[in-house]
């Protein structure tokens, strides 16, 4: 255990996103892979913060960046939320696999 | 003897992950939900770590009260109460697993072989006017034609929503 710096806060950042991959990849259920985008989005911004703060403190690019990632996360929440809900209107479940008219 | 700030460093960064982890692998969908929240929470408590209140507060009011409500209001109408999550297949737990692990430890080899600038994080933040003044500029580095571009997609974002959960009247249920 060291005293925390810059790599620290990229390993949670990494950690985080690929967290956020496993659970896309293994959730068959839509608000389930849109939480685990969410969480991805968040290591995004993480990093972005972390880079600001050590590398270039008198700056503020890396926190504007997180302020407008998570004004456009909260409109694609938004977004995919309503897209869920007319799904489960017509099919009843909201289940990727139920919703295949595409395939063929 | 650790610092006082470092044990709080390694307490937030611990349950960040957890929960992200819990988060991703719970079987119920509520507590699944539940546990993002924390999550995000916890990248919030890092982000007051790092003594950037702003993007703190941003964090906790977007992400925590709105799209982790946003989240459990759709569970709230989605899902049957009791009904666990399938498991996902072995086979493809096991390939995301790999998939995971690989690309994690690519990266990982990558950030710890490059050679960052030495930057501490004793050099003091600007402070909220600042942030202001920057963000709502119309001058050299401004933020004004982002900040409205990002008011523009909110607009369109809330009326596709109300377009696209609104229900034809010719619809029963």
């Amino acid at each position: 255990m060291t005293e925390p710096g810059l790599h620290h806060l990229l390993f949670i950042g990494a950690a985080l996103f690929f967290i956020g991959v496993y659970g896309f990849l293994t959730r068959r259920n839509l608000i389930t892979m849109l939480m685990s985008v969410e969480l991805m989005l968040n290591s995004v911004c993480l990093n972005f913060i972390a880079f600001n703060r050590y590398l270039w403190p008198e700056a503020m690019d890396g926190l504007f960046f997180t302020v407008f990632i998570i004004a456009i996360a909260a409109a694609e929440a938004a977004v995919a939320i309503a897209i869920i809900i007319n799904l489960y209107r017509s099919h009843k479940s909201i289940d990727v696999t139920s919703a295949e008219e595409l395939k063929y | 003897m650790m610092k006082g700030e470092s044990i709080v460093f390694y307490l937030l960064a611990g349950f960040t992950l957890a929960s992200a982890m819990l988060s991703v692998t719970s079987r119920q969908i509520f507590r699944s939900a539940i546990y993002l929240l924390f999550s995000l929470l916890g990248v919030a408590g890092l982000y007051f770590w790092l003594s950037y209140e702003f993007a703190a507060a941003v964090q906790v009011v977007v992400y925590a009260g709105g799209i982790a409500v946003l989240i459990i209001f759709s569970v709230f109408l989605t899902q049957r109460s009791g009904e666990d999550l399938p498991i996902p297949h072995a086979r493809s737990m096991v390939f995301s697993a790999l998939a995971v692990l690989f690309g994690f430890g690519l990266l990982m080899v990558n950030i710890l072989q490059h050679g960052f600038k030495n930057g501490d994080k004793s050099a003091k933040v600007p402070d909220m006017s600042a942030i202001g003044i920057r963000m709502l500029g119309t001058g050299e580095g401004g933020f004004a034609l982002p900040f409205e571009a990002v008011s523009i997609l909110l607009l369109a974002a809330m009326i596709g929503c109300i377009v696209i959960a609104m229900r034809s009247k010719n619809q029963t249920t």
